[in-house]
């Protein structure tokens, strides 16, 4: 690939009070390339892109757009250079038409001139192929859709880089690949995009050349097609990665005679799960496997009492139990990390230690704190034993990288040492490694007798961690796969045909 | 060295109360130096810093309540004036009417405006909690219409409030040099203090506050949280209006606390606290208290005239903000950080020098 170079970042350094996010870091994209940038979580990627769109100033280094040596000091200024962003959360407004979000914020005069703007909007939108109205709004688009519309408008102008922040965890399969069709029409165009993603296989579909950092270092820059999974993993890890292969889940104990640790039968909530009978038994992990929308959170959910549960009758440990809040059901041995860390999961100004005494803290009540010695104690425990990376435990938790963030989060819980854990998508958004050693716990817990219930949208991560798995699709459950040698394959058919090709 | 960095940082939210009430202490040195001067007059304590603490023991009490208000629901509370009106125009009520007044009347007529004013903290965080109304919005009912109340409740123009007791409440008691009503606001703080350590108050406000719908999956009650703060301040504007109607020596219904929840929100506001909830310090609202009535009487003592006075503390607070606003202190950082480096080049420092923090 010899075609010419548009960016060039030299030398950029950035460090903030006790990290050092990027050292020395260099940094090349060409035209027409599809560039991944990988790490993992605290890696320096969105510190590097930052430093490029110019929210932070960098300590060090120079970036070179089109041979001109650039100092970038705002978001706006780097798009006026014809560097677009589209981060992970759509920042857009919802209420708004889909011209109305392209155009926002960046007309020259102060009066809209509404029929330029939509016709405008209308050929931009029908060279990109995407499938939406300039005057429809934009609520009523898919989230892919949606996604798609803040790309365009961050390449509306004449766009020479493009950089796309995590653009797919929230999408499904199919808008995925239309995400894809037009990142490469924006390639065949000349524009050079940098993509950042948690996917490994997304990475090896779509892009030219990976660069990978780690830990604020450059590591190197590769060519796709000449280095393989497994390579890039273990660069990303700075470690050799046989200790994945060695995770060995549990064999299913199903003697008929023992008492499950939680029943429930014809359990539904308000959030609109039908009712469905669930059991689980002691150091089992099983899980719920559907496509997003299938109503597997909502399950889980239910089984928390998180939502209104509208019917159903729960056991626990063989006695009739009523589990009316969360806090029924965490003092009786239940915990649940929710899906959505940053809305459920974290309190975000709160430090780590709060974070993690959290839980515990509200089973022992109101009248009964835990002595701040007590509370560091616990914290620090916690902090060792999961691996926790954060400058110390005053810490607040909004600060840490997403992994270390789900770690809290899951420490919380640990905390109260719980008899049955539900992790909702506790891997979502996290780098290899994170998600490695979260596997790894999710098994080690089972081993010590805590029966877990384990979700997430990547189903070989769920076989390799449940024994039994319950296919959910349109809000019921549809079907049971168990033993160790379910596969992919067989998963996959039951979500797709709803439970008629049994195995 | 480090341990103290370390409390340097954690204590950063009182940098700027802290600082104003330094400024305003230089401000008043230089118009007299004898502005510590405490004097004694019949066994009590006068002088300018004794009459900050006297003047100020209402606004403390509110802020105290003020600061859990607005950390766990994020909005304010603005009736809190008209509800000490109101509390206090029932105290005023029964000690007129229980015949001979005895401290226990006095006592028991505190205990049922305390009653009331959990009632009237009932109302508005029913309001805010279980029917989601915007606190400012919620409370704007009682603000418009407490002073009616208040002056129902009198039936007539300034009941007076003329006793042994009450006059003791209000100034000093003879052979206690202090006045009583620091001393009320002082034992008002410590039971705070008490509440704050024995309780998790703080980290269910906070989480509340920070974090509703995390809260709720961590057992707790988001709403509970909220009406228990309504509840609390409920008490504060009863303890303030017990305090400000024995100062008065009558029951005002007009202007007893009139607009003191803007110098109560100001407190919360100047002891760094964010008005959008969240983390919070008592101890920064207290202060910040406190600096709002040194400025109040700084004013004065300077010979403002007492119609501009209010232009006056306007452009001060202004200018307060903006000082303290993140954009001026990240501006500030980043100077002090160059000449931190220019320094250090200069001097040929250790290589090693680099700060951990």
């Amino acid at each position: 690939m010899q075609s010419e170079i548009i960016l060039r970042m030299e030398g950029i350094s950035k460090s903030f009070p006790g990290v050092k996010a990027l050292q020395n870091v260099d940094f090349v994209l060409r035209k027409g390339e599809i560039h991944a940038l990988m790490g993992e979580n605290g890696a320096g990627k969105s510190t590097l892109i930052k430093v490029l769109t110019g929210v932070y100033e960098k300590d060090a280094g120079q970036i070179i757009l089109d041979g001109r040596n650039v100092v970038c000091r705002s978001p706006q200024e780097a798009l006026s250079m014809g560097i677009g962003t589209v981060f992970q959360e759509i920042a857009l407004c919802p209420n708004l038409t889909v011209a109305e979000n392209m155009f926002i914020g960046r007309s020259q005069n102060s009066f809209v001139r509404w029929k330029e703007m939509n016709a405008k909007a209308a050929q931009l939108l029908d060279s990109l192929g995407i499938p939406a109205s300039p005057t429809q709004e934009l609520s009523s688009c898919s989230i892919a859709v949606q996604q798609m519309v803040s790309i365009a408008r961050a390449i509306d102008m004449d766009c020479k880089i493009l950089i796309l922040d995590e653009p797919t965890s929230s999408l499904d399969e199919d808008e995925v690949k239309k995400l894809f069709a037009l990142m490469r029409e924006l390639k065949a165009r000349g524009v050079g995009i940098i993509f950042i993603t948690h996917f490994l296989d997304q990475v090896y579909e779509i892009s030219d050349t990976i660069t990978v950092l780690r830990n604020g270092e450059l590591i190197g820059e590769y060519q796709t097609a000449a280095l393989s999974q497994i390579e890039l993993i273990s660069k990303m890890m700075g470690k050799a990665l046989s200790d994945v292969s060695e995770m060995k889940k549990q064999e299913p104990q199903t003697s008929s005679d023992s008492v499950p640790v939680f029943e429930a039968t014809g359990l539904s909530s308000a959030a609109g799960v039908r009712p469905f009978d669930f059991r689980i038994e002691k150091g089992e992990v099983n899980g719920f496997a559907g496509l997003l929308g299938s109503g597997r959170s909502e399950s889980v959910r239910a089984i928390f009492a998180a939502d209104k549960v509208t019917s159903g009758e729960v056991k626990i440990n063989g006695k009739k139990v009523k589990l009316k809040t969360p806090l029924d059901a965490m003092k009786n041995g239940i915990g649940y990390l929710p899906e959505d860390r940053k809305h459920e999961g974290i309190v975000g100004e709160l430090s780590v230690r709060d974070n993690i005494i959290l839980a515990l803290q509200v089973m022992k009540g109101f009248f009964r704190p835990l002595s701040r010695k007590q509370a560091e104690e616990f914290a620090n425990e916690y902090i060792e034993k999961l691996g926790i990376k954060t400058p110390s435990i005053n810490t607040p938790i909004d600060s840490l990288s997403g992994g270390n963030q789900q770690k809290v989060v899951l420490a919380r819980w640990l905390l109260t040492h719980p008899m049955y854990l539900i992790l909702d998508e506790p891997t979502r958004g996290i780098d290899v490694g994170t998600k490695v050693e979260i596997q790894k716990l999710v098994l080690r817990l089972a081993e010590d007798g805590v029966s877990l219930t384990f979700i997430s949208s990547e189903i070989d991560e769920m076989i390799r961690v449940c024994s039994r798995l319950i296919v959910m699709k349109d809000r019921e459950i549809v079907g049971e796969l168990s033993g160790m040698n379910v596969t992919e394959q067989d998963a996959m058919h039951m979500i797709a045909q709803g439970g008629k090709g049994h195995v | 060295m480090s341990k103290l960095k370390k409390h340097i940082n954690r204590s950063s939210h009182l940098f700027l109360p802290l600082s104003v009430l330094v400024l305003l202490i230089i401000v008043n040195l230089i118009k007299g130096a004898d502005y510590f001067r405490i004097t004694m007059v019949n066994g009590a304590f006068y002088g300018n810093i004794p009459n900050i603490l006297f003047g100020a023991s209402e606004l403390v009490i509110l802020s105290i309540g003020m600061t859990l208000v607005t950390a766990a629901s994020r909005g304010q509370d603005i009736s809190i004036g008209e509800n000490g009106a109101i509390t206090s125009a029932i105290f005023v009520w029964y000690v007129l009417n229980a015949g001979e007044v005895t401290l226990l009347t006095i006592l028991v007529g505190f205990f049922i405006s305390c009653v009331a004013g959990i009632l009237i903290g009932a109302f508005n965080g029913t309001l805010v909690s279980v029917f989601n109304v915007q606190p400012m919005v919620a409370t704007l009912i009682l603000f418009l219409g407490g002073r009616s109340i208040a002056f129902m409740i009198d039936g007539k123009v300034s009941p007076i409030l003329a006793n042994e007791i009450s006059n003791k409440i209000g100034t000093v008691i003879p052979g206690i040099p202090i006045h009583t009503p620091i001393i009320l606001t002082a034992v008002f703080i410590a039971i705070v203090a008490v509440v704050l350590k024995k309780t998790n108050l703080r980290l269910y406000v906070e989480s509340v506050g920070i974090n509703p719908s995390a809260v709720r999956l961590n057992g707790i009650d988001p709403k509970k949280i909220i009406f228990l703060t309504f509840l609390i301040m409920g008490v504060c504007s009863a303890v303030a209006g017990f305090i400000a109607v024995n100062k008065a020596g009558r029951h005002d219904s007009v202007n007893l606390l009139k607009f003191i929840m803007m110098d109560a929100i100001l407190a919360v506001a100047l002891g760094g606290n964010s008005l959008g909830g969240g983390k919070f310090s008592i101890t920064g609202s207290i202060i910040g208290a406190y600096t709002i009535e040194m400025l109040n009487r700084t004013l004065l003592r300077l010979e403002v005239n007492p119609e501009a006075i209010k232009a006056f503390k306007a452009v001060f607070i202004i200018v307060l903000m903006v000082i303290a606003s993140p954009v001026v202190r990240v501006f500030v950082r980043k100077v002090l950080d160059k000449a931190k480096t220019i320094g250090k080049a200069s001097s040929l420092s250790t290589p090693d020098s680099r700060q951990m923090d």
